[in-house]
């Protein structure tokens, strides 16, 4: 399989042979970050167009088709209209709260995607706690969605953004449990370690019924993290207007937007790493010809399709389940979800001392 | 297995924070140098329906969401503890299976007292 590594490294070389290190350390992290930028709006506007797509093929429509073939120009019309909408200042607002939370929340989504493994030698960041340090970046960015709404100045975005918190700190508690019993299984949480580990199998396979049950405990909690499907009430239309972002207008609420969409490529990446087997092709033990053939597609495609994979099972939960109260929500995640999540850690454990896994 | 080996892991952290930071920046700039201005006294009101706001919004709120957050940092202090137990289990064996038991059934016992005392119930 190509590994990156070799044309980074030689590019690498390169720079070495002709300019002192401190120099190109600088020029490989602007490119590292142009890197960034250019994947996370890649991404973003891929991820609107497919969401639309989608929602609008559960419902018998269409979608967008005016703008270019198949609508593929809307998105660009769309991010240049949110560009050149007013900024609107409003009245009684904590103007340096208002400014700082899209900041804090497009930061803590583009380091968590400089976490992820694209493919073979193409990740960025690679701490030896990797996913650790993901879920704790992660929970940054609910920083910025409470300040969005308290600093607004009204009382839908205050609701909204209490209503966001609360959700998203109840469900961080279900998923870092199912990323924890895959690290039982793994016993690293370094990215790399991880998705090596998967050559032979993945882990949903290799953890069979407490991997499949932590995957599925993982998916619901990553839909709700994400504030979509059946538990977007945060941003309840009906009683809310937006939630939490409806005092933000212009690219301040395309920020927004533009994270949400980054969310959700970001938990189905996660779930491809640690479930999925991360860029690791597909092996079936005993198969030679059939795993050579998967080994020709590229990594990055595998992980790529992986992610889009899980983000079309997350979108089909909201056009299938309706929106859940509050109450009802928060019930579901400390009754339910969590004590079943700590029961599967603890079957995994119990698996693990055994050796009944793969 | 880095992208570039020869650059540390905090500095691309720091790069991709900053990355982030100018993308925000960037973009706010450009929206403030091509998008239109207009003042009105209306405009810079709260949007609440369309009726006129009535008092604070920035209050004292809920204090069901406060249990929820206290509830939700003993459970994520615990899921801090487990993430060492679960790298090292493989090495462990029964032992570091009894240990980690007895801790976490300490914290169920908890949950479990939360429960019975209706800090669940959403009021």
């Amino acid at each position: 399989m190509f590994n990156f590594g070799i044309w980074t490294s030689e590019l690498n070389n390169w720079f070495l042979s002709f300019m002192p290190d401190w120099l190109t350390v600088i020029v490989e992290c602007v490119l590292i970050g142009v890197a960034i930028l250019l994947a996370y709006t890649v991404l973003a506007i891929f991820y609107i167009f497919y969401e639309r797509k989608l929602c609008a093929w559960f419902q018998c429509r269409l979608g967008p088709m005016r703008v270019g073939k198949w609508g593929l120009c809307q998105l660009f019309a769309d991010v240049f209209k949110m560009l050149i909408k007013e900024l609107i200042s409003l009245k009684g607002t904590d103007k340096f709260l208002f400014k700082l939370a899209p900041y804090i929340v497009i930061t803590s989504s583009i380091v968590m995607i400089a976490c992820l493994p694209w493919g073979r030698g193409l990740q960025i960041i690679d701490y030896n706690i990797g996913i650790f340090f993901i879920l704790a970046v992660s929970s940054v960015g609910v920083l910025g969605i409470l300040l969005a709404g308290w600093a607004s100045n009204n009382k839908y975005t205050l609701i909204g953004a209490m209503r966001s918190g609360a959700q998203m700190i109840s469900y961080e508690i279900s998923l870092g449990l199912a990323i924890i019993t895959i690290v039982i299984l793994a016993g690293s949480m370094n990215i790399n370690t991880l998705v090596a580990e998967q050559n032979s199998a993945w882990f949903i396979f290799r953890g069979h019924i407490p991997a499949i049950i932590a995957f599925l405990i993982y998916v619901v909690a990553a839909t709700a993290e994400t504030n979509r499907g059946p538990f977007d009430l945060p941003e309840a239309e009906h009683e809310l207007v937006a939630g939490y972002h409806t005092e933000y207008s212009g690219i301040h609420f395309g920020f927004f937007y533009l994270a949400e969409y980054l969310n959700l490529f970001i938990v189905s990446g996660i779930a491809s790493m640690m479930f999925l087997g991360g860029w690791m092709p597909l092996h079936i033990p005993g198969w030679e010809s059939f795993n050579n053939v998967m080994d020709w597609i590229p990594s990055i495609v595998w992980f790529l399709g992986k992610s889009i994979f899980v983000s079309f099972i997350i979108i089909w939960f909201k056009w299938t389940f309706p929106r859940v109260r509050i109450d009802q929500m928060l019930a579901f995640e400390w009754k339910y979800l969590m004590p079943l999540s700590l029961a599967n850690l603890v079957l995994m454990a119990v698996c693990v001392a055994m050796g009944w896994h793969f | 297995m880095n992208l570039l080996l020869e650059i540390g892991n905090n500095t691309l952290a720091v790069t991709a924070t900053l990355t982030g930071i100018v993308l925000v920046f960037a973009a706010l700039l450009i929206a403030k140098l091509i998008s239109p201005k207009s003042y009105s006294v209306k405009k810079s009101e709260p949007f609440e329906c369309g009726i006129p706001t009535r008092g604070e919004s920035m209050i004292q709120f809920k204090a069901g969401y406060y249990i929820f957050a206290i509830l939700f940092l003993i459970f994520d202090v615990e899921t801090v503890f487990l993430y060492p137990w679960a790298v090292v289990d493989n090495q462990l064996g029964p032992k570091g299976l009894l240990c980690i038991g007895i801790f976490m059934f300490v914290l169920i016992m908890g949950l479990a007292y939360a429960w019975r005392k209706g800090a669940l119930k959403w009021t």
